[in-house]
């Protein structure tokens, strides 16, 4: 028997187009935007100025605060101005416009390709220059890496899990990673078990991708305390909560934190991002996306720096196509649909998907029928009818007593609806307003 | 970008479920019954099937049209639903004109002064049958025989169902097994071959309907399982503790409107519980109530009261009955 979660889930069509297709480098663009909020936190303090000279590498704003991460410059070339541009949720956010000139890196960055497999520094070391690097959860929730790494006093790190998922629909730059980079990432979880001072990993592999399975491992058998799980295929399997859940049998409280119940989990991403950071001195200034679609002529996985156009992207894939309808930014569950192509891809972009005009549509909501799909369907647990019921009514208190805070927002319940009720949309509208409630009780 | 981007919130993707599908999926399942009672009551289960669901059709149209005016929504097909499982609930030489009257009843009262589909809290058929039978005692307690009246419609020559000839026989204080060489054997109960309503006479087309609906996933096996197992354990328990004053649980499964009530009755998606546990607890309850109305009882058959006073537990069953939720409670694995 595979593993897997036991609450909820659906099956959504896989349609993961670029499925074994190689990692692409895509050309660096003549000018990219670099992004002062990549990280879950508050933006990171900027210390160039317009005019400036920077290299490849070269740190050009500093994470200050508590879930802030250092960025550095992507490309080379003069810092052309600094100024505000719309990020992917659509807000615009101070960024770092940067015009290409060549591409010299910056000192004690190592760009050999060699895979370097010793391990030579110690905890701290390694933890500093994951934090040096700017690294964040790559699997598109931004956390900072480093603050990840450090548990908080009273609690215990026991095991490492490993998230190789990629649940979502279309998306394969995951697997892709581990196909062609799977000696790097054992590597790199090695460090992090050594950061964190643990003896045991976890992988977890959806069964869909048999090959990244079979050589992981293989990879693994070499190596101590690292083991591969293939997991049944099931969405949200890539949830944090969800993937710990199937490959420990632990359950993170409601409201708690993985390492509550003694686990640090990481996206084969990040991991990759760590390996570069620690053997190579490189921090995080480039990462693979998925350019994806039905109407994509060719869905491809390209290896990005930071600050690229979207644009730029698609056009590698082959243009956008005639019939676009919607542009979105992640997978076609929790991916966030783009006004525009003129987006740059920060830390967090793990794939473009463009959908088809007539698949862009939502259908017409009809009256919810009580047939209980959504509350079936729910990983977490909980009644999303009622919640957008409450949310619909402003009842606050109840959706608060309704656990509105424990959805993470994977958007099972409106897939799954048949009357195609925009479920989560009104449960996002209920969190928001909870979270401001709570947050004021708190002050 | 000379094009608009549609911008929404995620997720992107939809199932390809959608409320006609599933209305779709229960007139399918329907299909087995259907060819049964046609064999078994002929002409007359044909007129009452169409009468009925042309009225529950035309009865939403005109209500949504004209009385509530608001967006007509026939074509999702929950009139139809109602107008089958109220014909299935009736017995097939039934007046025209009482069929016209339950149907207006079952969409009128049963569900449209509701606000319509998924307000409503009592099963619509149920309703409507339900007011028939009160009105109507004698024409809905009269039920043609099997087969050999099949040409004719009101004219049918009639006789009693299984459940009705048990209850005369305990209240004649008669000994079961005797009555029983009257009443056709299981496997005859089984098949169909029994009087009774339009849709409840073949367990086995029942079940096989059952199946479809699970494959399709428009149902789970939870409120129609529990409600079979109860009744089997409850009229288990009295059979054995006298048998000569009470008949086996198995005919007690295979007769009356249970297996009907049970898989398409009960399972009202609108009407029945929202998680498993609190299926559980209603299809138990509604096992419990069929039981004690049809063995304590002045009718014959009570599934269709058992339901709908279980329908009117559910809005308390919802409140309390939580699904489990994830991380409730840490779990060490
Ligand atoms: S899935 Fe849709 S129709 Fe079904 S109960 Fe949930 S909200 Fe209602
Ligand atoms: S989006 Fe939230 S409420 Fe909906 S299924 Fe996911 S966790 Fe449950």
């Amino acid at each position: 028997m595979l593993r897997t979660f036991h609450k909820g889930g659906i099956h959504p069509p896989e349609s993961k187009l670029s499925a074994h297709k190689p990692i692409q480098v895509l050309p660096v663009p003549g000018t990219v935007a670099i992004l002062l909020s990549q990280h879950m936190g508050a933006p990171a303090k900027v210390i160039v100025n317009k005019g400036d000279e920077v290299k490849t590498g070269q740190i050009i704003a500093r994470g200050e605060g508590f879930l802030s991460g250092n960025i550095h410059s992507s490309v080379s070339g003069k810092v052309s101005r600094i100024e505000e541009v719309q990020d992917v949720s659509g807000y615009r956010r101070q960024a770092v416009f940067i015009d290409v000139a060549g591409d010299e890196w910056e000192d004690g960055i190592n760009l050999d390709t060699n895979l370097d497999k010793e391990i030579r520094y110690d905890g701290p070391e390694i933890l500093k220059r994951i934090t040096e690097a700017g690294i964040v959860g790559m699997g598109g929730a931004t956390f900072p890496t480093h603050v990840k790494l450090t548990v908080p006093r009273g609690k215990k790190a026991e095991c490492l899990v490993i998230n190789g998922v990629e649940c979502e629909p279309y998306l394969t730059s995951d697997h892709a990673l581990m196909l062609e980079k799977g000696e790097e990432i054992m590597v790199g979880i090695q460090l992090l078990k050594k950061a964190l001072q643990v003896n045991k990993a976890y992988i977890g592999i959806e069964n869909n991708k048999p090959d990244a399975i079979e050589k992981m491992r293989d990879l693994a058998s070499a190596l101590d305390g690292i083991e591969v799980f293939a997991l049944q295929v099931k969405y949200p399997q890539g949830g944090e909560k969800q993937l710990i859940k199937a490959i420990t049998g632990r359950e993170v409280p409601s409201g708690g934190l993985p390492v509550d119940v003694g686990v640090v989990a990481f996206n084969v991403g990040t991991v990759f991002a760590v390996y570069e950071a620690v053997q190579k001195n490189k921090p995080l200034i480039d990462r693979i996306v998925t350019v994806t679609g039905k109407a994509v002529k060719n869905p491809s996985n390209f290896i990005a720096r930071i600050g690229t156009s979207i644009s730029d992207l698609i056009e590698a894939a082959g243009g956008m196509p005639e019939n676009a309808g919607k542009v979105i930014s992640g997978g076609p569950m929790m991916g966030k649909a783009l006004s525009g192509t003129n987006i740059p891809v920060v830390k967090g972009t793990s794939g473009i998907l463009i959908l088809a005009e007539e698949e862009s549509t939502r259908l017409k909501t009809q009256p919810c029928i009580r047939c209980a799909k959504c509350v079936t369907v729910c990983p977490m647990g909980l009644e999303p009818y009622l919640l957008m019921t409450l949310s619909e009514r402003s009842l606050f208190d109840r959706l608060e007593t309704e656990h509105v805070m424990d959805c993470i927002e994977c958007g099972s319940c409106s897939y799954t609806c048949p009357a195609s009720r925009p479920l989560l949309d009104f449960i996002r509208l209920g969190k928001s307003n909870v979270g401001k409630i709570i947050r004021t009780r708190k002050k | 970008m000379s094009r608009l981007l549609t911008v929404s919130p995620s997720p992107h993707i939809a199932s390809d479920q959608s409320v006609e599908k599933l209305m779709q999926g229960v007139v399918i399942s329907l299909i087995p019954a259907f060819l049964v009672t046609l064999y078994v009551f002929g002409l007359g289960a044909l007129i009452i099937t169409t009468i009925s669901v042309i009225t529950c059709v035309l009865a939403e149209l005109t209500i949504q049209k004209y009385m509530m005016k608001t967006e007509v929504r026939i074509h999702d097909g929950s009139a139809i639903v109602t107008g089958l499982l109220l014909a299935f609930n009736l017995p097939s030489n039934l007046p025209w004109w009482m069929v016209v009257l339950g149907a207006v009843f079952a969409i009128g009262i049963g569900k449209m002064t509701y606000g319509g589909l998924g307000n409503n809290p009592f099963n619509p058929a149920l309703v409507g049958r339900v007011f028939l039978l009160i009105s109507f005692p004698v024409q809905m307690t009269s039920w043609p025989l099997p087969v050999e009246s099949r040409m004719q419609y009101l004219d049918a020559a009639t006789g009693a169902t299984p459940l009705g000839i048990l209850k005369e026989a305990v209240r004649n204080g008669e000994s079961l097994p005797d009555v029983m060489n009257q009443i056709p054997d299981h496997m005859q109960l089984f098949l169909g071959q029994m009087g009774g309503s339009l849709g409840e006479i073949s367990a086995l087309a029942l079940v096989l309907g059952f199946f479809w609906l699970l494959y399709k996933r428009i149902l789970t096996w939870h409120i129609p399982v529990f409600t079979v197992a109860t009744v089997f354990v409850f009229t288990g328990i009295l059979w054995l503790a006298n048998p000569d004053k009470n008949a086996t649980p198995l005919f007690h499964i295979l007769t009356g409107g249970l297996m009907l009530g049970a898989i398409y009755m009960a399972t009202d998606l609108v009407t029945s519980p929202m998680t498993k546990t609190g299926m559980i607890i209603y299809a138990a309850g509604i096992g419990i109530i069929t039981v004690v109305i049809r063995v304590f009882g002045a009718y014959p058959e009570g599934v269709s009261f058992a339901i709908l006073i279980m329908n009117a537990f559910v809005p308390l069953i919802n409140k309390y009955i939580k699904p489990k939720r994830f991380g409730e409670e840490v779990k060490h694995g």
